[in-house]
């Protein structure tokens, strides 16, 4: 608006230095998506529910929705384009392509950075614990059992490597 | 005879290197993989603008007097349109079909006029430079509201004291259909048992994660209007918006990129869509629309919203004699265009019982209006709700005699071997599996152990049970669908197939990809007729200008009647390169086969020359073909059923659940879906039609319910207030297939998009009511909450 007061910013997006001038009421997600033309991640329900939203703020998954572009000034933000990019997710995304764990994708870069986050805390989640690390992710199309899948088998896949990696 | 055999080599089912019934994975979903979909919300214009609407925050009420001074001069706003002015610009539209006999609606706005007749209505349109200045603005408007008496309770909706909701109409009936088939008063007059119940099907929506989304532009240097929307059937709005804005249809174009879920929601057409595109066509400048999750939840259709009245008799012996309903269906105040609000009531009517030998029937069924969000068709269209019927009483009857549940389905399904032949209400089933999917499914199920399980359990005061539910579903509709009825929405589809210069296959295709898959299965039957490898192939959909004219994707059709396009698109293209390549190789083509991007020697598949080659010599050096010889490396086919209206697909689910008692939660222990959707050509996209198909109906037989109260007004349109399914509380689904192919098609697929949320319903509830049974608790009302449980075993009151 005309009239309001921007504020400036200084963050790094994807390892990109950012400087901007943002109104005080646009949030995060709204910032990448229209702002910097990022627009892998996505908005589902605008009020912190549904996860499509999810962006890596200094190593956090955090919800673009309910944090505004201001608060990200001096922060390190990881999108899924950055993610992808740099390869953080490539075996969540290799997993999921061969399982089928997206269909419309809508939900899925969410997906892919709240599973990443699991994995870096927990070596070896149960089933049960990738269902309820996943359940602020909504997906209205796989019914998640693909994910599930894809994300127990990076799981294992990993925990074999590193173990291999050791002996 | 040396034809024939030449013919079945040729079959698409009989392949060397074939892709069908392979799980390949898809092309197209690396790119939402690495955040590089487009999603229409993700595309921007040069000179974009953005439209927000003010809709009615009544259920029903009198637009007096609008005032938009102060919104005009607000920062950023570029126009501001109200109903008058918008309705000389999009013509309103009537959401009746013909051969629904009888149904009527009244003229639709896409933008209010006079009064509005639903909370979440359209009635303002404020077009500025961002979306949050047109929100702005939008808060400055001043409406003098009259409030109207509302109609919201469906069973009152006839009543004489309730308000017709448009007079012209007289009153609130928009539709009813009766049928009486056999003797039904003979049958339950005779009959040993006969058993009431009265259902009730709840009201919920399709929750696409993206929601609706819309940017038109209008060029009046070509008088072009060029619509991005993220829609199921590209072709049908292009007519659409050509009709109501007065533009000729060649000059609409409707450009559909990826599509964030669609379940139905995005078949139909909305007044906020039309209102868009006539902004953009007025200002002659994009305009973008973004449904907000609030909007989504008040302007998406909502479906299942019925309440039905059943009655079965049954003999001693555990044969049904007779179905008896009566559906009762609260539609909104508008019959949705161009679909119609009556095919899900319809369906209903059609199909219940179907899946049984027993040939007594009489359904009644009413659609009336009321002042809620309209309703509409939703994935598996009706489906739930006569599922939800039919095996509720199925199992309320064997119940009532004392029968174990499979084996009044034994007893009554019809036989595997008695097709062709015809429900009660004359639909034509082809071939059905009934009995070999419920043995499959006994069998994955593991029912005699789940049963021994279940009675220890009770013994330990832990109540679990076991669901079955068998299911029809509709699947791959020709013209009887809608075409009949006088809607111009494309009963075939058709596919382009071009080899380029470089020996790939560029296939356009006029189903569209709702991340189900339709690309991918499309790419297979490409490539498999074609005998070219799958990495050669590049699909293309969405975009009127550019694929064949068709209809999309809805009622699980894309990737059969897609499909079957596409293979006959393959194996004509493959018949002129091989005659090209007869004359490159001077050899009779009838030696000729394709394989592995090759042309070879049928005999022996040994390389003759590549597609490559063809390809190069094509394009580029045609001089060396002889003179009266041209090459033809594009060809496109159509395909439509013709023989039976629909293809009838079948199946069961089952499932085992522990019902706790003390809190009224379910868990899942066990779930089953066995299913016959003909030729399989990717099992995992099946599979995973299947599981997100269950999960989906799951939700709507669990939690998902649009709440309203006495005034109309929406209680629950926030995420958090309406309760979708979570990944914490879902269960793993194991799918199992039985494969009957539908003799119509080459291929003989037919769809799986729909069958998991027809059955889920079903089987939940006969899961829970098993678990109850000891208790003499039972659940009919959907969703089947913990609150409602524990009332039905009067534990709460
Ligand atoms: S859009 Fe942020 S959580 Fe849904
Ligand atoms: S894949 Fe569509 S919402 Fe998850």
């Amino acid at each position: 608006m005309d009239n309001i007061e921007q504020i400036k910013i200084n963050t790094v997006v994807n390892g990109e230095k950012v400087e901007a001038f943002v109104e005080p009421r646009l949030s995060l997600v709204d910032f990448l998506r229209n702002e910097l033309e990022l627009t892998g991640s996505h908005v589902g329900c605008e009020h912190g529910v549904c996860g499509a939203c999810s962006i890596q703020v200094d190593g956090s998954v955090v919800r673009g929705c309910l944090m505004l572009a201001s608060q990200a000034d001096g922060a390190d933000v990881i999108s899924i384009e950055g993610a992808s990019d740099a390869g953080i997710v490539a075996d969540l995304q290799k997993a999921f392509h061969e399982r089928n764990a997206l269909q419309c994708g809508f939900c899925t870069p969410g997906m892919l950075l709240t599973s990443s986050e699991l994995l870096d805390q927990k070596k070896n989640p149960t089933r049960a614990e990738i269902r309820e690390y996943l359940s602020g992710n909504y997906c209205r199309c796989t019914g998640y059992e693909a994910i599930i899948d894809a994300v127990e088998t990076v799981a294992i896949d990993r925990a074999g490597s590193s173990h291999n990696g050791k002996s | 005879m040396a034809n024939l055999k030449e013919m079945m080599q040729d079959h698409i089912l009989d392949r060397p290197n074939s892709y069908i019934g392979k799980s390949v994975p898809r092309p197209n979903a690396k790119r939402l993989l690495a955040g590089r979909g487009t999603f229409t919300d993700d595309i921007n214009l040069p000179r974009q603008s953005h439209v927000a609407f003010l809709r009615s925050p009544y259920a029903h009420a009198e637009i007096v007097k609008i005032d938009v001074t102060s919104a005009e001069a607000s920062p950023g706003v570029i126009k501001i349109m109200t109903g008058q002015e918008m309705a000389k610009i999009c013509t309103p539209w009537v959401g009746v079909l013909s051969h629904l006999e009888g149904i009527k609606s009244a003229p639709q706005h896409a933008l209010a006029i006079g009064k509005a007749c639903w909370q979440g209505e359209p009635v303002v349109a404020v077009v500025a430079k961002t979306r949050s200045q047109a929100e702005d603005a939008i808060d400055l408007i001043q409406v003098e509201w009259n409030e109207l008496d509302v109609v919201v309770d469906m069973e009152r909706a006839l009543d004489s004291d309730i308000p017709v909701i448009h007079d012209e109409l007289g009153d609130n009936l928009t539709w009813q259909r009766n049928v009486d088939c056999g003797d039904v008063d003979a049958a339950f007059k005779n009959a040993d048992h006969v058993i009431e119940e009265t259902y009730i099907s709840n009201r919920h929506t399709g929750v696409c994660l993206e929601t609706r989304v819309i940017v038109a532009d209008y060029n009046p240097g070509e008088e072009q209007l060029t619509v991005y929307l993220s829609t199921q059937c590209p072709h049908m709005m292009q007519n659409l918006f050509a009709k109501h804005l007065g533009l000729e249809e060649h000059k609409v174009r409707i450009i559909c990129k990826d599509v964030g879920g669609s379940f139905g929601v995005k078949v139909h057409s909305y007044p906020d869509e039309y209102a868009t595109a006539a902004l953009a066509y007025c200002l002659k400048r994009p305009v973008k629309f973004t449904a907000d999750r609030l909007e989504s939840f008040t302007s998406d259709i909502h479906a299942r919203d019925h309440r039905i009245n059943t009655k079965i008799a049954v003999s001693n012996e555990g044969e049904i004699q007779a179905f008896e309903i009566d559906d009762l269906t609260g539609i909104g105040p508008y019959s949705v265009y161009p679909r119609t609000s009556g095919i899900e009531v319809n369906q209903v009517v059609n199909l219940t019982g179907g899946q049984y030998k027993n040939r007594n029937y009489r359904a009644q069924a009413r659609v009336v209006l009321q002042n809620k969000s309209p309703m509409c068709q939703y994935r598996a269209v009706g489906h739930p709700v006569l599922t939800l019927i039919t095996e509720g009483m199925v199992d309320d009857a064997a119940r009532r005699i004392g029968m174990d549940p499979l084996e009044i389905r034994r007893k009554n399904l019809i036989p595997d071997d008695s097709y062709p032949c015809t429900a009660p209400t004359g639909l034509p089933f082809e071939k059905l599996s009934h009995h070999a999917c419920l043995e499959k499914l006994a069998k994955m199920l593991d029912y005699d152990a789940l049963q021994k399980d279940k009675r220890e359990a009770r013994e330990n005061g832990i109540y679990r049970g076991i669901g079955v539910a068998t299911f029809i579903e509709v699947t791959n509709p020709g013209a009887t669908f809608y075409g009949i009825g006088g809607a111009a929405i494309s009963a075939q589809d058709g596919a382009t197939l071009r080899l380029d210069a470089k020996g790939n296959l560029i296939v356009e295709i006029s189903v569209t990809e709702q991340g189900q898959g339709a690309e991918a299965v499309v790419a297979q039957c490409a490539a498999t007729a074609m005998g070219i490898s799958l990495d050669k192939v590049r699909v293309i959909t969405g975009d009127t200008d550019v694929t064949p004219y068709g209809g999309g994707t809805w009622a699980s059709r894309a990737a059969a009647i897609g499909g079957e396009a596409t293979v006959q698109a393959g194996k004509a293209l493959k018949k002129n390169i091989i005659e090209v390549a007869g004359i490159m190789l001077q050899a009779d083509p009838a030696t000729l086969d394709i394989y592995n991007n090759n042309v070879v020697d049928k005999s022996n598949n040994t390389e003759r020359i590549s597609l490559e080659e063809v390809g190069r010599i094509c394009y580029y050096r045609p001089d060396t073909l002889p003179k009266d010889y041209q090459s033809e490396l594009v060809v496109t086919r159509h395909y439509v059923p013709k023989q039976f209206p629909f293809a009838f697909t079948n199946g069961v689910q089952g499932c085992y659940v522990e019902v706790d008692t003390n809190t009224g939660f379910v868990k899942f222990k066990k779930y089953v879906v066995v299913e016959d959707c003909g030729t399989v050509i990717n099992p995992q996209l099946v599979d995973e039609q299947i599981r997100g198909g269950v999960i989906q109906g799951l939700g709507g037989a669990l939690y998902e319910e649009c709440l309203y109260n006495s005034e109309g007004q929406f209680l629950n349109g926030t995420m958090a207030d309406y309760l979708v399914p979570m990944a914490v509380e879902m269960p793993d689904i194991e799918v199992g297939h039985v494969e009957t192919p539908t003799l119509e098609s080459e291929l003989g697929a037919k769809g799986a998009g729909e069958a998991g949320t027809g059955g889920a319903p079903a089987v939940i509830m006969n899961a829970i009511n098993d678990a109850l049974s000891p208790l003499g608790g039972k659940v009919t009302r959907q969703p089947f909450t913990p609150e409602r449980i524990l009332m039905a075993i009067g534990k709460i009151t």
